[in-house]
């Protein structure tokens, strides 16, 4: 009875926060309300034994991915009122995408996809696992795969946005580390203190500050 | 037979409520101690006194300070977007105090004990930094604003640091759940091992939790108080005490994974009579001691400095790490093993 509730809390709270992202004027309200969706998906997880997931999605989507969502959203200067201008003009696209994800949720609802029963998570081993066991032997290769891509994203993202000036002073930290005492200052020997004293008393002037 | 499940529920529920208040209780009065702790300890450091005057020893300083804070006046600055000015300190308290839940004081003295125990500690450490961003976004501020983007920048580049770390003591323990990851360590700890990883991980969790020579977010000198320069009485008492209840966490987190957590340091007559909790104790206001040490200590970072040493070399130095932890397991035939369905 109690994991009903709470799925029916986790669901309409992640529902209703999916709708305000959308409907937020704030941009930096819906990416928050993104976040209580994020966490309220978290939930639903933990609800069907799968703890592994639902801490991974909170640590790369709410702890990486929505921080510089955040970030972004954050520095923007926006005028809503130009952004709610088009609104009408794209609102019969978007009820067509929408529309065509809603008939796909449905046939693959009430298609054979998941009508051989429940779906099969053994309770007695950890799912963390489970997914090792099968992410690395048997998917090992396109395990593989996924990181090659990403790795060929990030090097992509970074040779489109890097370019050399000229006339830019770089620091040196090999060189600022390097610095030692010698190269930069001399030590003097002073006379002592009485010694200087009495020089000073010849000169006929000892200044106090 | 409604009412007997009914009745069922209302004691489990009172039982974990109980727990709660265990932990809860004694967290708060060991945060307002470690404050005035923080202060005598860098007083004395600096050949000056601390504060001494209140009760014996300066004992009754936190209270004293408490009650001031609650008795000043709540200020909402006037261009502050409210809502999310009120909700960032209330989030970074209560995320302080969430984490404990898995954090195991003994054998099996633990409140929630889950398989992904220190996947759920560092998820919600990896939330503290929206509390910070919402504080100095909503503050309206220029000040609060340049130190929210610092802590958000901050924060994120040293997790990626500290997640490697975790995967070293991962490999050596062989499972998630921090009861497991205590007990691996019963012939050695993971602090001597992974000495290396240990010193990037306590350096990593000086930068988590905004503390010197990492405090750019706060940066005195530059910022004012950096993301918490517009909040005032109650509002600024629990970022203060998030914090330090963050400090606190972290300090926890490092015993458990490199320290031993409640095991005494060899079993031997006099150390293992010990009750484990008090161990963990001890171990937690030892590092805790480096915490305030290192602050009394070190100068600040410069912002591009703390960059590269995140990213250029704690990045690649865990990462090799992981490799050789891992190929070492491997050739000498320790690792951990692991029962697949």
């Amino acid at each position: 009875m109690i994991d009903a509730l709470f799925f029916y809390l986790f669901a309409g709270v992640m529902l209703t926060s999916g709708l305000m992202v959308v409907v937020s004027r704030n941009p930096v309200y819906s990416v928050l309300f993104l976040i209580l969706a994020f966490f309220n998906a978290a939930g639903m997880f933990v609800l069907i034994g799968a703890e592994f997931l639902a801490m991974l999605l909170v640590v790369v989507y709410v702890g990486a991915v929505a921080v510089l969502f955040l970030f972004v959203v954050m520095m923007l200067d926006i005028n809503f009122a130009e952004m709610r201008a088009g609104f009408q003009k794209y609102l019969s696209l978007g009820l067509v995408v929408g529309g065509i994800l809603v008939f796909e949720l449905v046939t693959v609802m009430y298609g054979d996809v998941f009508s051989n029963g429940s779906l099969p998570i053994a309770i007695e081993i950890a799912n963390t696992t489970q997914l090792g066991g099968v992410l690395y032997t048997k998917y090992a290769f396109l395990f593989q795969i996924a990181g090659l891509i990403l790795l060929v994203a990030m090097i992509g993202a970074i040779s489109l946005t890097m370019r050399k000036r000229v006339g830019v002073r770089r620091q040196s930290i090999a060189d600022q580390i390097n610095r030692r005492p010698e190269d930069v200052m001399e030590v003097v020997t002073m006379p002592s203190s009485k010694a200087q004293n009495k020089a000073k008393a010849g000169a006929g002037s000892v200044d106090h500050e | 037979m409604l009412d007997f499940i009914m009745q069922d529920w209302i004691l489990d529920l009172g039982w974990i409520v109980a727990k709660i208040m265990v932990v809860i209780g004694p967290l708060l009065i060991a945060v307002a101690y470690l404050t005035l702790a923080e202060r005598r300890v860098i007083g004395f450091m600096q050949l000056r006194k601390g504060p001494n005057v209140v009760g014996p020893f300066g004992l009754f300083q936190p209270f004293a300070d408490a009650l001031k804070l609650m008795a000043k006046e709540t200020i909402l600055p006037a261009g502050a977007n409210k809502v999310v000015f009120m909700v960032a300190p209330m989030l970074t308290f209560i995320l302080s105090l969430v984490a404990w839940a898995v954090i195991p004081f003994g054998e099996g003295l633990v409140i929630a004990n889950i398989n992904v125990g220190i996947l759920y500690l560092f998820a919600i450490s990896s939330l503290g930094v929206y509390g910070v961003i919402m504080a100095g976004w909503a503050s309206n501020s220029k000040y609060a604003f340049l130190g929210a983007l610092r802590s958000a920048a901050q924060m994120v580049s040293y997790e990626v640091s500290m997640g490697l770390v975790i995967i070293n003591v991962l490999l050596c323990a062989g499972s998630l759940n921090l009861l497991d990851i205590v007990e691996a360590q019963r012939e050695m700890w993971f602090a001597l091992p992974l000495l290396p990883m240990f010193v990037v991980f306590f350096i990593s969790t000086l930068a988590e939790t905004n503390r010197a020579p990492f405090d750019l977010p706060e940066g005195e000198s530059e910022l004012v108080a950096g993301y918490f320069v517009e909040y005032s009485s109650m509002s600024f008492a629990l970022f203060f005490l998030g914090e330090y209840a963050n400090m606190i966490l972290m300090s926890s987190m490092t015993v458990i994974l490199f320290l031993g957590g409640w095991l005494s340091p060899i079993d031997i007559w006099p150390l293992n009579v010990i009750p484990g909790p008090l161990w963990f104790i001890i171990k937690i206001m030892l590092v805790l001691f480096v915490f305030l040490w290192v602050r009394a200590t070190t100068p600040r970072y410069r912002y591009d400095q703390l960059m590269r040493l995140g990213w250029k070399i704690f990045l690649p130095f865990s990462l090799i790490y992981v490799v050789l932890t891992a190929g070492f397991l491997l050739i000498t035939d320790r690792l951990p093993a692991v029962v697949l369905g």
